[in-house]
């Protein structure tokens, strides 16, 4: 689960790190109200879960009512990067001397976690050059690790103390809430010579969740995510037309590569799981039956040992119902194609022996 | 270095034929670990035990004795393979029985492990000398000899093409086209589409890579983590070179959105496909952009 910034930094408060006074709303009325709390200046930032909101105007000065006016309603509309803005968070301005990088992730190749920090932050960390990385197994960080990362990158006397704490906030958050990432960019030494999270990026282990009651309320998923996770399903939706639906993600990645390489444009991955049966692929096609965008479907499945049959009766039983009236694209791979084709005949569905074939023809016929 | 030829196959006996080595089912009674215990059955694998606790003592299908614990199993048939079909919560438990068993091979087929389960796991399987493969993944096969996992029989036939994938059914779908195109394969490994792996890309390369019966490998990788930079550094610096395809799913998929698998996920630029296929290049491999293309490829790097 990725969080927005308002949600951990409710974490990072929970766990001792200082972050600059904020308040978080979802509708103008409740900012108003937050606005008179916090008072004149402050900054309005997006709350959407993707970087480089700063750059495309999703974090603005406000200094009036009428500003705030103004502002509020423009941010809280805008979309980034295709993300739609969740939340405002009204938050002070904090007097910064200088920006550092911090973050404490799980390191796929070594399999550990492992710390990264800078002299240089407020920037992707892609792009910064001067890291101190440190691998600390689980994610356990001692008095000891945290001092000489701090003195890796400068720190002394009172902030190097500040630091070390912050750091050692970050660990325990890290290994309790099972976070992959737990990112403080920019950590601030402030004018006064002390410091503080400025912004906040954690991600929790999705996996890991039924230990963690508490993170439920961060969950923000659409009515339609929610159905399909209750299938298990995973469901990414996108802008495009050409609703996908495959058994496993690999396979589904990759038809999903295949139709925008060819023109088309994806309004769906939809992975039903390993199997494929009657049921899942027809919970499937309800739940492309509520997208209106989508005009036409791809389905590929690998069969295996799943019976192609099994899955045209869905396809027919959903037709019958009238759950869709769009047409269908689909490679069944598997037992008995012939019969399954049959079946399908008279229908909008048509079956094809090849994927490329079935992409094809769903581009043209969509797209005509 | 796990040999993991030596504990799926042993040795050839006298008339030159490998044994199938003894499998532990840990789940053996439930849903999925049923229909799979079955269908590995009809292909051949010598399921020796299963193991549920509470059903310690009956028999599945009538025959193959189930255990309260691994220990028991362990001690009644000497496997050191077994595969786990136990809840993702339940998981952690059942391989720590496992491998503080004895048992040196553990297929961790469920999905939705804890990444922190995982590494606790990893942990252990070092410090007991052995290996997990997955979690999430489809298994091992050994076509015509042994099927540990829950891949279907029919995409694959016996040969010298190895197969490494993060994905199942991409490996599914990979292994009938190498089929379809008279390239059998020796082994396939699934590695799971978790974001952290028992048996990452590059040590299941380093399992097979010297198999002298090895004619070329197939890599079926996928958005997510470095494994494929980290396998293409390796096979440059090792300076390998037997016949090496590769294929990566999720070019065009949206950054920062978890793609089905729990490690199918690109943060800025790692993880990204680019970055993949650009290593890849470097390596010496050509990759292919749909899974169609791979055997095609493999075809015109055997013939080079």
């Amino acid at each position: 689960m990725r969080l927005l910034e308002y949600q951990a930094k409710e974490l990072f408060k929970e766990f001792g790190i200082r972050v600059p006074e904020s308040i978080a709303s979802k509708d103008i009325e409740q900012g108003r109200i937050d606005a008179k709390k916090l008072g004149y200046p402050f900054v309005i930032k997006a709350q959407v879960p993707v970087g480089g909101r700063g750059k495309a105007g999703g974090i603005q000065k406000c200094n009036s009512d009428d500003e705030f006016e103004i502002k509020y309603p423009q941010i809280l509309g805008m979309s980034i990067k295709g993300e739609k803005t969740r939340a405002i968070l009204l938050e002070k301005m904090a007097e910064i001397e200088k920006e550092l990088y911090l973050s404490l992730f799980l390191n796929r190749s070594k399999r550990c976690y492992t710390i990264i920090a800078s002299s240089e932050g407020g920037v992707e960390i892609e792009s910064v050059k001067n890291q101190t990385i440190k691998e600390v197994g689980l994610g356990d960080v001692g008095d000891e690790t945290a001092k000489e990362v701090a003195n890796e990158i400068g720190l002394q006397g009172s902030q190097e103390e500040e630091f070390v704490t912050m750091l050692k906030q970050l660990s325990k958050l890290t290994v309790e809430k099972e976070a992959e990432l737990a990112e403080i960019n920019p950590l601030a030494i402030l004018k006064d010579g002390s410091i503080m999270a400025l912004d906040g990026k954690v991600m929790t282990d999705d996996n890991s969740n039924f230990r963690h009651e508490e993170l439920s309320k961060y969950q923000e998923k659409s009515e339609l995510e929610e159905r399909a996770e209750k299938s298990g399903f995973s469901l990414v939706e996108l802008d495009g037309n050409i609703a996908v639906i495959g058994n496993g993600a690999g396979l589904v990645m990759s038809t999903f590569d295949m139709l925008a390489d060819n023109g088309g444009k994806p309004a769906t991955f939809l992975d039903v799981g390993g199997g494929a049966t009657t049921e899942s692929v027809y919970e499937a096609l309800t739940l492309i039956s509520k997208m209106n965008r989508v005009k036409g479907i791809l389905v590929n499945l690998y069969g295996g040992i799943v019976k192609t049959t099994t899955v045209a009766s869905a396809f027919i039983k959903a037709y019958d119902e009238n759950l869709i009236d769009l047409p269908v694209f689909a490679r069944l791979m598997g037992a008995e194609s012939d019969k399954a084709k049959e079946m399908l005949k008279n229908t909008k569905t048509k079956i094809f022996d090849s994927v490329e074939d079935a992409i094809n023809t769903a581009v043209m016929e969509v797209n005509r | 270095m796990t040999d993991i030829y030596e504990l799926l196959r042993g040795q050839k006996d006298g008339n030159g034929n490998y044994q199938r080595q003894p499998v532990i089912v840990q789940g053996i009674t439930g849903k999925y670990g049923s229909t799979h215990t079955k269908l590995m059955m009809e292909y051949g694998t010598n399921i020796v035990a299963g193991v549920t606790p509470g059903k310690g003592g009956q028999k599945f299908e009538d025959k193959i004795p189930i255990f309260e614990k691994v220990s028991e199993a362990v001690a009644a048939t000497n496997a050191k393979i077994s595969i786990v079909f136990v809840p993702a919560k339940f998981f952690l438990e059942a391989a720590t029985d496992a491998l503080e068993s004895g048992i040196k091979l553990l297929v961790a087929i469920p999905e939705h492990v804890p990444v922190r389960d995982t590494m606790k796991i990893i942990e252990l399987a070092k410090e007991k000398d052995a290996v997990m493969i997955g979690p999430n993944t489809p298994g091992v096969i050994i076509p015509n000899l042994t099927k540990i996992g829950i891949m279907p029989a029919s995409p694959y036939s016996p040969g010298k093409i190895a197969v490494l994938s993060k994905s199942g059914t991409l490996l599914y779908e990979i292994s009938n086209n190498l089929t379809t195109a008279g390239f059998g394969q020796s082994i396939t490994i699934g590695i799971g589409g978790d974001p952290v792996n028992g048996t990452r890309m590059i040590d299941a390369f380093d399992m097979i890579k010297d198999d002298p019966e090895l004619d070329g490998i197939v890599v079926v990788g996928e958005i997510g983590g470095d494994a494929e930079e980290i396998l293409a550094q390796h096979i440059i610096d090792i300076s390998f070179d037997k016949p090496i395809v590769g294929y990566i799913a999720g070019r065009r998929a949206p950054k920062e959105k978890r793609m089905g698998h729990a490690g199918a996920i690109v943060m800025g630029t790692y993880g990204s496909a680019e970055s993949k296929i650009a290593m890849f290049t470097k390596a010496n491999i050509p990759v292919a952009k749909r899974p169609g293309e791979v055997a095609v490829l493999l075809a015109g790097k055997m013939t080079t």
